[in-house]
Order: C-alpha cells, then sequence, then structure tokens
C-alpha cells in the first residue's frame, strides 16, 4: 500500500460519504416528521436515471440535477398519498415504492445502458487549497455534490432545529395530536417533508450517475438506498451523527472495491455487511438506554394519524 | 374570604345557552347553560357522564354544539375548531396532556405560536418570565418527560397563558395530582381569575370545588341543574345533592358475611412505576374467603401498581404474593388464572379487551385451551360459550362475529367480567370496574361483584368512588403514596376521617 492509494481511499470515503449523506438527510426529514420510507432505494435509482437521462438529452448536468430532484420527490409523493392522506401502512408503502423505482428505472433507462454520458458534475478544483499535500485531494478536489451534501446538511439542521417549521415538523413526528391540536397541518408537514425526502434521495441518484460513476445501467444504486436507512438509525436522527455514520459506511465501500489492491485477504462480502451490523449495535444500545430515557427515533414514527372523531 | 364580587365589576366571559349535543345513542347535553363572570373560578360540577367535558368540548371548539349558543365576552361564537376558539381567548387543559415528551418545557409552550426563527435562549427567557408572573414554577429548558404530572400540567397552563387564552377550561385538572400540588394548583388559579382572567374548573369533587371555586354550576343527565351558585354561600352537602339528585338505583349494603380462610395474601410488596420510582412500598394486604376488601385512594397513589403485581404485569421488588396459600409472586398472568384469580382492569379496552376482535374471540381470550382439538379452536365449542356469556351477563351485543369495538361501555364491561367471573375465580381483583358506566351498568357489575363473595371469593376492589366502596365493601383501606395508610370499618368510619387518610393527613403516617 502507497501513499497514492491511501489517499484514493480517504477521497472514496468522502465521496461515498456525501453521497450516503443526502439520501440519509432525506430519510431523517422524513422520519421526523413521523414518515418512515423504506422506498429510499427505488427513489435512488429513479434519480439515477432521471438524472442520466437528461444529461444525455440536454447536456447540462445542472438541470440533469434538477430533473433527478423532482423525479425523486414525486415517486415520495406516490408514498406521501398512500401513507400520510390515506393512512397506508408504511412499512408495506415503502417496499413496494423500491420495488416499483426500481422497476420503472431499469424500463426507462434500457435504451441508456452502455452510452457514455451526456454531461457529468466535474469535480470542483478549489484554488490554493486542492495543492495541500493530503488534505487537498481528499477534500478539495471533490464533485460539487459533496460540498452540496455538506451545504445541505448545515440547512437541514437549522431549519429542524432552530425554526418554527422545524418546531412543528418535529411535533408532528413526535405527536401528531399535539401538533395538531396547536394548529399545525400534519398532512402538509408530513407530505412536504416525504418530498423532501424523496428529493434528496433523487439527488443521491443522479450524484451516481453524473459525477461518481457516470453511466447507467440497471441496479446501479446496489442497495446504497438501503444503507442510507440504516445511516438514520445509526445517526440517531441527529444531523451531525448522520454525517460521521456517512463517513464510517462511506468508508466501508470505498475500501470494499480496494481490498485485494491493498493484498488484504478479507470477503468484500463480509465487509458490505459491516453498516448493518454496526447498525443493529446502534439499536441494542438505543434498546438498553431506553429503560431510563426516551428512544431517540420519532414517536410517531410509522403511526398514521387521524383526527380522532367521537 | 375576600368576595370578588363586591370589588369587580360583573362582567360575563362566558355564557352558554340552551346546548345540545347529540352522539350516536347518547344525548351529552340537552339544553345545558353556563355563565361566567370574568375574574372568577367557576366550578362545573357533576357526576361522570353528566355532560362536563361534552360542554367545555363545545366552549373550547372541539365539537360544534346541534343547538345552542355560545357567546364569549358578549359576542356569539360558532368555533368551528379549537383554533377558533383559541383565537376568541378560550384556551382548554385536556385531562390527557397535549404535550411531546422529548420537546423541552419551553418548546412545547411555543409550538402553536412560535417566531419564524428560534433562538433557544431567548424562548426560553420569554417562557420563564411568563411561567413567573403566574407563579407557575417550572424549568423551561428541561424536556418534558423528566417532569412530574404537576410540572406537566403547568406547562399545559402556561401554553395557553402563551396564546393570551382570557377564559381557561381545566378538565378535571387534581385527577392527575398529588394532594400538595392540587393546592398548589388552587394557588395558581387564584392569581390568575385576580389578574382578571376566568377559569373554569370541571369536577367532581367537592372539597376542591368548595377549596377555591367562587361560583358553582351543577349539571345533571346532560342538563343544568344548577347555575352560577355562590360557593362561599352555598352548604357542600347541597352541592353533593343536586349532583346525585335522587339516585334511581341505590345498591343496598349486602348483609355481612362469616369469610373463610384468606385466599390473597401480600406481604411486603414493594414495586417501581413506570418512570422507575418506588410506586409501592412494602404493602401488607390480606383478603378472605367472603369478603369485598375496598381500596380507597386518589388516582395515582399505587393502586394501579398493586394490580399490575398481583396479575402479573408488573415485578415486584421485594415481597410476595399468595393466591390460596400458594407462593405465586412473579407468576405469569396465565398461571395467575389457572390457580384461580379474575381479573377485572382498570383500562377496559387496553388490558382488558382486544377491541378488533370479534366478541367471540374475546370472550374466549382466557379460556381458548378448553375449546380446542389438537392445535385448532372449535369453532362452534367458542361461540356456544360465548353465548352463554352474554346470555348470564345480560351483554346487548350484535352479531357475535364482530368486532368487539361496536359495543357499549356498559356492555363491554359486562362481557369482560362475566368472562372473568364465569371460570369461578377463587379471587376477583378488580380496579374501577364501574367508571364510566350508566346507572344500570354500574348495578349490574356491582351486583355481579356482591354475587361472586356470596359464591366465596374474595373480592379486592379498587375504587375512586368512596360511596361505592362504602356500598360494598366489608373492609377498606386506604392507600397514598404507594402505602396502605389506614384500615376503617366501612359501616361506622366517618367519611371525613377516610378522606384525611386518602391525601395523607392519618395519624401516624408521615407526609
Amino acid at each position: 500500500m502507497n501513499e497514492a492509494s491511501l489517499i484514493g481511499l480517504c477521497a472514496a470515503t468522502v465521496s461515498f460519504g456525501a453521497l450516503l449523506y443526502l439520501a440519509a438527510l432525506g430519510e431523517m426529514v422524513s422520519e421526523k416528521a413521523g414518515i418512515l420510507n423504506l422506498g429510499v432505494e427505488g427513489m435512488m435509482a429513479m434519480g439515477a436515471v432521471t438524472g442520466f437521462m437528461t444529461a444525455l438529452e440536454f447536456g447540462n448536468p445542472w438541470l440533469a440535477l434538477v430533473v433527478a430532484v423532482l423525479a425523486g420527490a414525486l415517486v415520495a409523493l406516490l408514498h406521501g398519498w398512500f401513507t400520510v392522506v390515506l393512512g397506508a401502512e408504511q412499512v408495506v408503502s415503502g417496499l413496494s415504492l423500491t420495488i416499483l423505482g426500481l422497476g420503472l428505472a431499469a424500463y426507462l433507462g434500457k435504451n441508456a445502458v452502455g452510452r457514455p454520458p451526456g454531461a457529468v458534475l466535474a469535480p470542483v478544483d478549489w484554488p490554493v487549497l486542492s495543492d495541500i499535500r493530503w488534505v487537498g485531494p481528499v477534500l478539495f478536489q471533490q464533485s460539487p455534490m459533496v460540498y452540496l451534501s455538506v451545504l445541505v446538511g448545515v440547512v437541514v439542521w437549522f431549519v429542524l432545529s432552530r425554526t418554527r417549521t422545524g418546531l412543528a415538523l418535529r411535533a408532528a413526528g413526535e405527536s401528531a395530536s399535539t401538533a395538531d391540536a396547536a394548529g399545525h397541518s400534519i398532512v402538509g408537514l408530513r407530505l412536504a417533508a416525504v418530498a423532501v425526502g424523496g428529493g434528496l434521495a433523487g439527488a443521491s441518484g443522479a450524484y451516481l450517475t453524473l459525477s461518481l460513476t457516470p453511466q447507467w445501467a440497471e441496479g446501479i444504486t446496489a442497495g446504497r438506498g438501503w444503507i442510507a436507512v440504516a445511516l438514520v438509525i445509526f445517526g440517531a436522527w441527529k444531523p451531525g451523527r448522520v454525517a460521521l455514520g456517512a463517513l464510517l459506511f462511506g468508508g466501508t465501500l470505498a475500501l470494499k472495491t480496494r481490498l485485494q489492491t491493498f493484498g488484504v485477504d478479507f470477503s468484500p462480502i463480509l465487509l458490505s455487511m459491516l453498516p448493518y451490523l454496526l447498525t443493529i449495535g446502534v439499536l441494542v444500545v438505543i434498546s438498553v438506554r431506553a429503560r431510563n430515557r426516551p428512544s431517540p427515533a420519532p414517536a410517531s414514527l410509522g403511526i398514521a394519524y387521524r383526527r380522532e372523531e367521537r | 374570604m375576600m368576595n370578588k364580587f363586591d370589588t369587580l365589576p360583573a362582567v360575563t366571559a362566558v355564557e352558554l345557552s340552551g346546548i345540545w349535543k347529540r352522539f350516536p345513542g347518547v344525548v351529552a347535553n340537552a339544553g345545558a347553560s353556563l355563565s361566567v363572570y370574568r375574574g372568577s373560578i367557576h366550578a362545573v360540577l357533576g357526576e361522570n357522564g353528566a355532560g362536563k367535558s361534552t360542554l367545555m368540548n363545545v366552549l373550547a371548539g372541539v365539537y360544534r354544539p346541534d343547538e345552542g349558543e355560545v357567546r364569549v365576552e358578549g359576542v356569539e361564537h360558532r368555533f368551528r375548531t379549537p383554533a377558533d376558539a383559541l383565537a376568541s381567548g378560550i384556551g382548554m387543559v385536556h385531562q390527557e396532556f397535549r404535550l411531546v415528551p422529548s420537546f423541552t418545557v419551553a418548546e412545547n409552550v411555543v409550538l402553536g405560536a412560535a417566531a419564524r426563527v428560534l433562538r433557544r435562549q431567548a424562548i426560553e427567557d420569554e417562557v420563564g418570565e411568563l411561567a413567573e408572573r403566574f407563579g407557575l414554577a417550572t424549568r423551561p429548558e428541561r424536556p418534558v418527560w423528566q417532569l412530574s404530572m404537576g410540572e406537566r400540567q403547568r406547562v399545559e397552563i402556561l401554553k395557553a397563558l402563551w396564546r393570551d387564552a382570557r377564559i381557561l377550561i381545566l378538565d378535571e385538572p387534581t385527577a392527575v395530582l398529588t394532594p400538595a400540588e392540587a393546592d398548589e394548583l388552587g394557588v395558581v388559579l387564584r392569581a390568575m381569575a385576580d389578574a382578571g382572567r376566568s377559569v373554569i374548573f370541571i369536577s367532581h369533587k367537592l372539597h376542591e370545588v368548595t377549596g377555591f371555586c367562587d361560583e358553582a354550576t351543577v349539571l345533571r343527565g346532560g342538563r343544568t341543574v344548577a347555575a352560577s351558585m355562590s360557593v362561599p354561600d352555598t352548604d357542600a352537602g347541597e352541592l353533593a345533592s343536586l349532583m346525585v339528585g335522587s339516585l334511581p338505583v341505590t345498591t343496598e349494603r349486602p348483609p355481612a358475611h362469616p369469610t373463610g380462610p384468606p385466599l390473597l395474601e401480600v406481604s411486603g410488596l414493594s414495586a417501581l412505576g413506570d418512570r422507575g420510582l418506588p410506586a409501592l412500598e412494602s404493602v401488607d394486604l390480606t383478603v378472605r374467603a367472603g369478603e369485598i376488601v375496598g381500596i380507597a385512594g386518589v388516582a395515582g397513589n399505587g393502586q394501579r401498581e398493586l394490580c399490575q403485581v398481583v396479575s402479573g404485569l408488573r415485578p415486584a421488588k421485594a415481597g410476595t404474593v399468595h393466591l390460596a396459600g400458594d407462593d405465586m409472586t412473579g407468576a405469569s398472568p396465565r398461571r395467575l388464572f389457572q390457580a384461580g384469580l379474575g381479573y377485572i382492569p382498570e383500562d377496559r379496552l387496553g388490558v382488558g379487551l382486544a377491541p378488533r376482535l370479534s366478541v367471540i374471540d374475546n370472550s374466549i381470550l382466557r379460556t381458548y385451551e378448553a375449546h380446542r382439538r389438537g392445535p385448532f379452536i372449535v369453532a362452534d365449542r367458542a361461540e356456544a360459550h360465548c353465548a352463554d356469556l352474554v346470555e348470564r351477563f345480560g351483554v346487548r351485543t350484535g352479531p357475535l362475529d364482530e368486532p368487539m369495538a361496536g359495543l357499549s361501555g356498559g356492555n363491554l364491561q359486562r362481557l369482560l367480567v362475566g368472562r372473568e367471573l364465569s371460570g369461578r375465580p377463587r379471587v376477583v381483583m378488580a380496579a374501577q370496574p364501574t367508571r364510566g358506566l350508566d346507572v344500570q351498568g354500574v348495578k349490574a357489575i356491582q351486583d355481579l361483584l356482591v354475587e361472586a363473595r356470596e359464591a366465596g371469593a374474595a373480592v379486592l376492589l379498587v375504587s375512586e368512588d368512596l360511596d361505592e366502596l362504602l356500598t360494598l365493601a366489608d373492609r377498606l383501606v386506604v392507600m397514598h403514596d404507594g402505602e396502605i395508610v389506614g384500615e376503617f370499618d366501612p359501616t361506622t368510619a366517618a367519611r371525613s376521617e377516610i378522606g384525611e387518610a386518602m391525601i395523607g393527613h392519618a395519624a401516624g403516617v408521615g407526609s
């Protein structure tokens, strides 16, 4: 293992971390409002394919990103319609969304398989900073999506913890009846949160096909949507901890393809299990601590809300 | 005590007249009226089911009345939502608190009306100031889940004040409070009334009404039977008789009865409550065959935990439970049932019955073993068993294979009591078995408990209704703060003495 490959590993860790972070932030916003959306993988695939095809058609990567965000949000609103408006079971609807999204993406993208990208989001080369040894290549020669994910993280943190909208959104996820009695629209808050979640999952997908591996192939999301779902739990629904988790899980993704080049005799399949094992570990810690304090999970997560009528 | 009406101009804050509200099968308000002066504490009195809560929910915009007029400060209103009522200055503190446990006090208070961008320190300071102005002791930075019930209630009151409520409705506010907390609440409410706000205080506890209310309106059967009586000029006994009216059915005290061997023996029992704090402190209790032992006490003084430990739903920290001489400490509910414990839990629909299952399924929840062949339930046998219960215990029900949830409260309870008593249990433990039932339902359930006693069962009856206990119990023990603080003979004990024990003032009890 030489210095260059170690730097490559660190840079890839940040790249994959940002990919997971975007999707996980979206899922976190949705869950904070009380809606579990297990369709992240499907929404990500939709973002990936619509982004790639828009780039093919129009050659503008930023337009492609916007389309991917809208596609993700639109698919997510389907979940929102079923779970928020109709009160359907969130797990069932979310799983359906994953299957639907993967299938629809494969169908839409069948002519794009193997084609070179129409446009890519080229890495940003920060003046001066990018030349710093070690730090430059790892932090300052990344795709614009990496910097965007950090920005989104700060915005999500600020809105959730420092604004009235965030307070109402968290109340909708903790105790919908309380938020309703306080005059907030549960349907409005939850739909908005679900749409934001879908939009960010779509952005994460577009990052994949416009920047990280600029091509389209069926199954390109490769279960990363599921890692994002686990990451929300691992990060205990806190933007900062989710960011740390994203780097950790991103590291396992980066390492997976490099194990053999490093000459390490460890099965990459076992390594792929690591994020889930760590998440289960966190769940155990949460449950043990739950004896004397409430769980960090939103208390109304997964529970449909209907106003009581006598 | 100073009479407020000599010093303040008599401005009417709230005027409700001719309010009708019907629910399927029930008329909750039948022309009820209420008139409240500004700056007064006005009690709305009545028994369970008298229509107090419905009337207040009409005022607070939760229900729309079928008929009648709502006037607030002289202006007629038709509230469509609680938000409408709040905009007119009406705030309601419900019995079940509407608080987000993981939020801080300050976050809960400002939830309904916050600035676009929140600065934690700023809202905590503002909420702290508001609390101080009205003498509501609270800590704005603390998460609500860490607070006592009394403090949570103060947060609810703060929420209403934050929205600038001029008329504050409190629905049975003392039900969850310790006596000391209830006294504090009285002081706070007086401060609010002195500041020109009006307080409507719903209660069925007379001593609180005489303790800190100016006026009282009494409801019975959905109607106002006495409007705006001056509390200082009215005898408590008069209020009581107005509330109760001429009871159409009175349960006769069943004749005393020689008792048999002890069937339920609880000794030195201690347990923790839901929040990990001691809820039971070395409780000793014996119930013999052929007697009813009543447990009196203000809700939340360990009665619930005692029932849970005895029925196997909560672990004991110390002490033992014996059933008919056998040690059953920590036994499973199933083993306890097989050993002869019939349990009528306080939470009928949560613990006692499964509302979405059919009447048949509910009737065999405890005894499905008797209706099976191999791994299968024999449908005919289960149905026959259910039909038998329904007939014997007078349950009025639709088709037996339809969900339980369609039954009325009284019929649900009859089925539950029937199920628990049909196996002729040796020990019957009933928690609040008649709460919320109509007069006939109450009578039916009480008769069943007396019948069980006649048949030689040991009956433990937990109730908040002292009259019920005085009528039915052969012996009466009082629980306070997780301990048994006194034992009384219901035929001779003075109510005042029992009442003192309930609030922890009995002789020889540290408080």
